[in-house]
């Protein structure tokens, strides 16, 4: 019940509307920090219209998204900094995001939630060492003082470059690819294309990993051996992760935390055994009639 | 066969000069999927700049030594160019960024216009001219003849091998080159990962006009004239080079080049130097007929 005890993002009446279209309405949950949260629902429920919300890819018509380095989103902090106009706070602690009102790219850099996406994003014609290296520019441009030191060869560019380097075939070897580091990403096949991803989102050290639909695609072998890796991820590095997932077997399997969309509204939220029994989930997914899922509803919840 | 390896040597020279002008076109294209029509246009502004600026160095300041002063107005134009290129960018194309596709198209017709009409304006529409300056010939015998080889050809030559080598460290091996490959292949996913994509094609908009002044310098070295107009038809030609090599590619940018100057200097050497011009565009249309993807362009083959 980390999620309750021990938040790391803190989603709040969320809305999002394209026109008449209510994608996202009032949703609130929270994730927790060290969880393996999943989101799942019908087709078209708003997942990953959530996702865009959090990693800033699109500006939510309403509702807050409150995320916290190193302790948890405060009530009376985030309301704070929510009535100040600032969009995050500096040398606090906790140290508190609000990512309605940053920008993809900060919320990438300053806040450091990472994402995959459904279609696979990597850089296809780049080695796929270097896909990883380009996960940790803002530290080796830093270090280079913008490429003048990497021309000269200075030691403390070289230095920040043998680390990247040892970082990002670190990965390579949690993932399994690193037979294959200088071959071009786009040659791989699709499970590893999707396993270098992962490793990529991870190179940029984040708090928060989104994955949308890891297991897309993938077979029940390599469905089991994702499973295993981020299992291994998570134990390894602590990273929280919030993923979108429409295999049921995987979510099943690694979930600490299910939380289920229907329509854009939260139909079910809790631990994947809560989840699975839940009418309201099994009536969305397999569609029963309104009226036995108010009966059902009724029963269960007594007088 | 004199003959022959001599149009060889003028080939290479003219190739050479267009190649590093075609990198601006390329690197440009292959970052913001942009025709930035107003590069020739740079580059005779370069040929402008490094024409004063030699003036000013040996007449106003009595710089005796040719290379120093030669080295001089490479640094100093490089600087000055890249500026120039920075606030172009910035000005002309950074706004219309997102726009719809022909927007920032329009924009760099416009400013090469601009750039045009602006040096006719302060320099005035006449020729400027340079005394020839490392005129000096090597004598290569070949066969019963000889070719010759002139300082500022080799000059030329090695110029431009030496950059191809930095740029190509550059890119292939430093951050910044990196950051520039990624920017080229996924904009977005690029800057979700940390990378500042604005200032990625700021420098890369910096490093096109930095070469552009290179072969500013070096047109002006080799031919000793230049007027406002000669932003067109060399830069159209090292378009034309970037294209046949394959736009985006940098080794095909530099390929493009010497091809089409060997072409150029050759048709004018064995058939009529009228339609040279003729000869050099119609690569032009064959290759967009044949090859739309260049000789080392990679094909967009869309997965369905």
């Amino acid at each position: 019940m980390r999620w309750l005890s021990e938040p790391l993002l803190a989603v709040d009446h969320l809305s999002m509307r394209f026109g008449g279209l209510v994608a996202v309405n009032d949703l609130s949950f929270t994730v927790g920090r060290g969880d393996i949260t999943a989101l799942i629902g019908p087709n078209g429920a708003g997942k990953t219209t959530v996702f865009n919300c959090i990693t800033g890819f699109y500006k939510p018509t309403s509702g807050r998204l409150a995320l916290a380095h190193g302790g948890t989103p405060d009530e009376s902090a985030v309301a704070l900094l929510t009535r100040s106009d600032k969009r995050r706070t500096h040398g606090a602690s906790p140290e508190l995001f609000l990512l309605e009102r940053m920008a993809d790219h900060a919320i990438a850099a300053e806040a450091r939630v990472a994402r995959t996406f459904q279609n696979i994003r990597l850089f296809p014609g780049m080695t796929v060492l270097e896909n990883l290296i380009v996960a940790q520019h803002k530290t080796l441009m830093a270090a280079s003082d913008f490429s003048l030191g990497g021309l000269l060869g200075l030691a403390k560019h070289r230095a920040a470059e043998r680390k990247a380097l040892e970082l990002a075939k670190a990965w390579l070897e949690v993932v399994g690819l690193i037979d294959r580091a200088d071959d071009p990403a786009g040659d791989l096949p699709y499970g590893a294309q999707r396993r270098l991803e992962i490793a990529r989102a991870m190179c940029t050290n984040p708090v928060l990993l989104c994955l949308d639909e890891p297991a897309a695609g993938l077979n029940n072998r390599e469905s089991a051996e994702l499973t295993r890796l981020l299992r291994g991820i998570r134990q390894q590095t602590g990273v929280s992760i919030l993923l979108i997932e429409h295999d049921m077997s995987v979510v099943m399997d690694i979930s600490d935390h299910v939380i289920v969309i229907e329509y854009g509204v939260k139909i079910a939220d809790g631990t994947a055994n809560d989840v699975k029994c839940d009418p309201k989930v099994i009536a969305a997914y397999l569609g029963v009639d309104d009226e036995d899922v108010a009966r059902a509803t009724a029963g269960r919840a007594g007088p | 066969m004199d003959y022959f390896v001599q149009q060889l040597i003028n080939g290479l020279t003219l190739g050479s000069i267009y190649g590093l002008i075609a990198i601006g076109y390329t690197m440009v294209y292959g970052i913001i999927g942009m025709v930035n029509f107003a590069h020739g246009d740079v580059f005779m502004l370069a040929a402008f700049i490094a024409l004063i600026l030699f003036l000013l160095l040996t007449q106003l300041l009595g710089i005796g030594s040719l290379g120093l002063a030669l080295l001089i107005v490479l640094v100093l134009g490089m600087a000055l160019t890249s500026l120039w290129g920075w606030v172009i960018e910035r000005l002309a194309y950074r706004p219309l960024r997102g726009s719809f596709r022909l927007a920032p198209m329009i924009s760099a017709i416009g400013m090469s216009i601009f750039l045009s009409n602006f040096v006719q304006v302060v320099q005035g529409p006449n020729n400027k001219t340079l005394e020839p300056i490392l005129s000096n010939v090597i004598n290569l015998p070949i066969g019963n003849g000889s070719a010759t080889l002139a300082e500022k050809q080799l000059l030329i030559m090695v110029v431009t091998a030496v950059l191809l080598g930095v740029l190509w460290y550059v890119v292939r091996h430093t951050p910044l080159g990196r950051a520039q490959r990624a920017c080229e292949q996924d904009r977005k996913m690029a800057s979700l990962l940390g990378v500042d994509v604005d200032r990625t094609i700021s420098i890369t908009f910096i490093m096109g006009a930095a070469l552009a002044s290179v072969a500013g310098l070096l047109w002006m070295t080799y031919y000793g004239v230049v007027s406002f107009s000669d932003g067109f038809v060399p830069g159209v030609k090292a378009f034309t080079a970037a294209v046949l090599g394959g736009i985006g590619s940098l080794p095909g940018a530099v390929l493009g080049g010497l091809l089409i100057g060997l072409i150029e200097t050759f048709w004018s050497a064995y058939f009529t130097i009228d339609y040279k011009d003729v000869a050099a565009f119609s690569i032009l249309a064959i290759v967009l007929i044949f090859l739309p993807s260049g000789l080392l362009g990679r094909p967009d083959v869309e997965k369905v």
